[in-house]
């Protein structure tokens, strides 16, 4: 019977750049500027680095496939490398593949690297693409965009839960309202400004009932991890961070083609951090989590999160949301860096940044938005849609 | 007995009145108004999507298996080269041991191609044959023909069997008369003078179809209850009748104040017309137009109150909704080349092995049903979806596009790129089970609601201009009264 990985990993280094509109920068420039200060903050050499994954989604633009651009921008010298791709889950992917090589004892130290350069298309929102869902379903699928995926959900839960729009809306401009105001608390963000329930309520449709304010920022931006045994951890420095959790679900197709699945919440989500838990020994993630940076790629997307992960109950992430649980001074607080929302979406990186945060947060380094005395940190990744996605759940400690 | 056994038809729901078009170019042309409004495609339909909407209106409570071949009579087919009755037959679900051929080139070809199905079936070449006919003819910005030109299709069963209408004899005439032409490379059709297509065309090809078919046959006016031709002429169409000695009770309303002239199925349609208020034992009497004229003489049977569960003219006409802009016609038709932006332009490769491969599922929309624990699921699965069973290898096809379903969720996505915007589209729950996300159309937002009826509706997909594919799928449309 396989035990986990807890505690057989920990994370000795970490960077990640400012997320934006990086007109000035390429991939290649964005993954130097984050390796550079994870191999610093780890205190390593580049010779030290055993084996690397790369993670990014959107080959189209940018770096294309396989990991050689990744080994050739960081002139890594001839050691394993492996390109990782799972949609919006792509960053946690590569850091599952390091930790995973890591606690198998094949290397003793690993670099995760996740990267993307969005802002190359010519257009908003993310690349379009016909055969995102491979060239068979290119011919069925409707002529969707992620908001409109998500915004599904919303139409849907507030159908289930008897919420009017207005009702729905104004819980989910909470939601956005608290990662702005976080946002303006790091400097690595890509949106840095304090917003009202009501521009959020007024703002623009981008597909209903979503708003501008509903939706994430699309950004340019990289993050990097350097992992270890805890063996080495502990030599290179006195605050390592230890992986409790690292898991990984993906739709089996019951969603989209059965009639069960309900559309208001994500399956993946409730089985992957069901493992998780038990992975790391959790059993009342409402009592046990400190702090969390889940995948709020849309505000609906994070509403219905509180409730897959067993932290709010069913129908009612509402009611927590609105007493400012999740706030940065809340119970748990959500998003303490901004999140998908604020500190923007750069694919392959995200997974990545999430975890940079509660690295920074476990190690006391997060400044003016530093959570008190956190002990477990929960990372929610995911990558696809609704009907169709994978979801990654991560629990970091002390 | 060989004859009708079956008929269907569709007009799409947008309707464009012609004060709309004058009031955006009447300034060209200050004689051009004419009366009513024609019927307009939606953006995503065309000669092909709209002869498959009347097919099926059709085939209603018709076995599938049981035809065995299908004649697409149109002057507008999509494609020049790829046989376009083949498409109509793969989203009908017909099975591939039929024959499949196209009509076209003339506004005649509907009658031709009934005609020759008539032939089939009395011959014994083929049990029942359906023949679809539509148009979606253009005509240029600021001129006459753009406000008579009206989208819509036709559809007939004929065979052997619970005939509804007999057909007791045809007569033909054929004329290279060039009073509507339209070049391999022209987008829009060209015309002579109208003075000469009125008088020397409709006014003698109907009547000398319509006396020679009367004279072979040793009948007279009085033996018909209806009689159905065509006329871009209002004035003048009653005058043919006139003429001939028939009452103007007896000739069945042209509709093109209603809908414009549909073309090829525009003679078809009025027919279809004909047929929903036929009685038992009513004679009609059929003439088409165009580069000559076809003239049919029907008998109706007592079968013809068992084909009344159709939405055929009647139920079409009634459904409506006013496009209410120029600018937006001119767009669906693609003449107005409009901004799609950056997002627009990206069109992949459309892979013809695959659509080949799968195209009873992306063209027939069929998916698969599991013999074991008898889930329906689209697409069609090798391995049962169902958590709870997970057969292998147990699956029989099942067909979706027949059946209706509900819309579970929805949105209106302003991003994603859509002539008509904002791109709607949700998930569908079928009755009977099985579910799948699809566009929506032939609706505004702010009238779907969760739990809502929906059926399906053959579509084009995309357009890929610079490839030349025009790419077919289904969408859900609420439920057409």
């Amino acid at each position: 019977m396989a035990e986990g990985i807890k505690d057989r990993v920990a994370i000795v280094g970490m960077g990640c750049t400012k997320f934006g509109e990086r007109w000035d920068m390429s991939a290649q420039s964005l993954i130097v500027e984050a390796f550079i200060e994870a191999i610093e903050d780890a205190g390593i050499e580049k010779k030290d680095i055993d084996a690397a994954w790369s993670g990014t989604c959107y080959e189209e633009v940018s770096l294309g496939k396989s990991a050689i651009p990744l080994a050739v921008t960081l002139k890594l010298p001839f050691i394993p490398a492996t390109r990782v791709e799972n949609f919006c889950a792509t960053g946690s992917e590569a850091l599952r593949g390091a930790c995973y090589a890591v606690a198998a004892g094949a290397y003793d130290i690993c670099l995760a690297v996740g990267v993307e350069k969005l802002k190359d298309t010519g257009y908003g929102g993310l690349p379009q693409n016909d055969t995102q869902q491979g060239t068979t379903l290119r011919f069925a699928f409707p002529n969707f965009t992620p908001p409109g995926a998500f915004a599904m959900m919303g139409t849907r839960y507030f159908a289930q839960y008897g919420l009017s729009p207005q009702e729905g809306k104004r819980a989910l401009a909470h939601i956005s309202v608290k990662s702005h105001h976080n946002g303006t608390m790091n400097p690595k963000a890509h949106l840095r400004r304090e917003i009202t329930i009501d521009e959020v309520m007024n703002a623009p449709i981008i597909a209903w009932p979503l708003g501008l304010f509903d939706c994430c920022g699309v950004s340019d931006g990289a993050a990097a991890a350097i992992v270890t045994s805890p063996e080495i951890a502990k030599k290179l420095r006195p605050d390592p961070v230890y992986v409790k959790s690292l898991q990984v679900a993906a739709s089996s197709g019951e969603e989209i083609m059965c009639t069960e699945w309900d559309y208001a919440h994500v399956e993946s989500t409730i089985r992957a951090s069901q493992r998780a838990y038990r992975e790391a020994g959790i059993t009342s993630p409402r009592d046990e989590i400190s702090m969390m940076e889940v995948h709020d790629c849309f505000s609906i997307t994070e509403l219905t999160i509180y409730e897959d992960l067993g932290i709010s109950p069913r129908g009612r992430a509402k009611e927590d949301i609105e007493a400012g649980f999740f706030d940065l001074d809340g119970t748990i607080p959500c998003q303490p860096d901004g999140g998908l929302k604020c500190f923007g979406h750069p694919i392959g990186a995200s997974g990545l940044r999430m975890m940079y945060e509660m690295y920074k947060q476990l190690q006391g380094k997060a400044g003016p938005r530093q959570i008190k005395d956190p002990k477990f940190g929960l990372t929610h990744n995911m990558g696809g849609i609704p009907p169709l996605n994978v979801v990654s759940v991560s629990i970091v400690g002390h | 007995m060989a004859g009708i056994t079956s008929y269907g038809a569709y007009i799409p729901i947008y309707r464009i009145n012609r004060m709309t078009i004058y009031q955006a170019l009447g300034w060209l042309n200050p004689a051009s108004l004419l009366p009513g409004e024609k019927s307009v495609a939606n953006y995503d339909e065309d000669s092909i999507t709209m002869a498959v909407a009347s097919a099926i209106d059709c085939l209603n409570g018709v076995e599938r298996e049981a035809i065995d071949g299908l004649f697409f009579a149109t002057t507008t087919t999509p494609y020049k080269e790829r046989q376009n009755a083949g498409i109509i037959a793969t989203a009908l679900d017909l099975r591939p041991e039929i024959r499949t051929s196209d009509f076209t080139t003339s506004i005649k070809a509907g009658t031709g191609a009934l005609i020759s199905a008539y032939d089939a079936v009395t011959s014994g070449s083929a049990k029942n044959v359906i023949v679809c006919a539509s148009d979606c003819r253009l005509g240029k910005p600021g001129g006459f023909q753009e406000e008579i030109y009206g989208d819509g299709a036709a559809a007939f069963l004929l065979g052997n069997n619970g005939v509804i209408a007999s057909v007791e004899g045809t007569y033909s005439v054929s004329y290279d008369f060039v009073d509507n032409w339209r070049a391999a490379e022209d987008k829009y059709n060209r015309t002579w003078e109208d003075r000469w297509i009125r008088d020397e065309g409709y006014g003698k090809f109907i009547s000398e179809a319509i006396s020679g078919l009367l004279r072979e046959y040793n009948l007279t006016p009085g033996d018909f209850a209806k009689v159905v031709y065509p006329c871009l002429y209002v004035r003048a169409h009653a005058g043919i009748g006139k003429k001939l000695g028939f009452e103007p009770a007896q000739i069945q309303d042209h509709m093109f104040t209603a809908i414009g002239h549909t073309g090829t199925a525009s003679t078809l349609m009025i027919l279809v017309a004909a047929l929903e208020d036929a009685k038992p034992g009513d004679k009609i009497l059929v003439a088409s137009y165009g580069n000559g004229s076809d003239a049919l003489f029907l008998q109706v049977t007592d079968e013809i109150e068992k084909a009344r569960e159709r939405r055929g003219i009647k139920g079409h006409l009634a459904s409506k909704k006013d496009l209410g802009s120029y600018e937006k016609y001119t767009t669906f038709r693609e003449i107005l080349d409009i901004d799609t932006g950056g997002r627009g332009e990206e069109v992949a490769s459309t892979q013809l092995s695959t659509l080949w491969r799968e195209r009873k599922m992306i063209l027939g929309l069929c998916g698969s049903k599991c013999r074991r624990c008898g889930t329906p699921q689209y697409p069609p699965q090798e391995i049962c979806a169902n958590p709870k069973c997970g057969a292998i290898h147990e699956m029989d096809s099942y067909r979706f596009s027949d059946k209706k379903g509900r819309l579970f969720t929805y949105t209106g996505d302003v991003l994603a790129f859509s002539p008509s915007p904002p791109a709607v589209y949700g998930m569908v729950d079928f009755e009977g089970g099985g579910r799948w996300l699809f566009d929506l159309n032939d609706c505004e937002l702010e009238s779907l609601e969760v739990g809502m009826p929906v059926e399906m509706s053959f579509r084009r997909k995309y357009h890929d201009v610079s490839r030349g594919i025009h790419a077919y799928f289904w969408k859900a449309t609420p439920i057409r009264a």
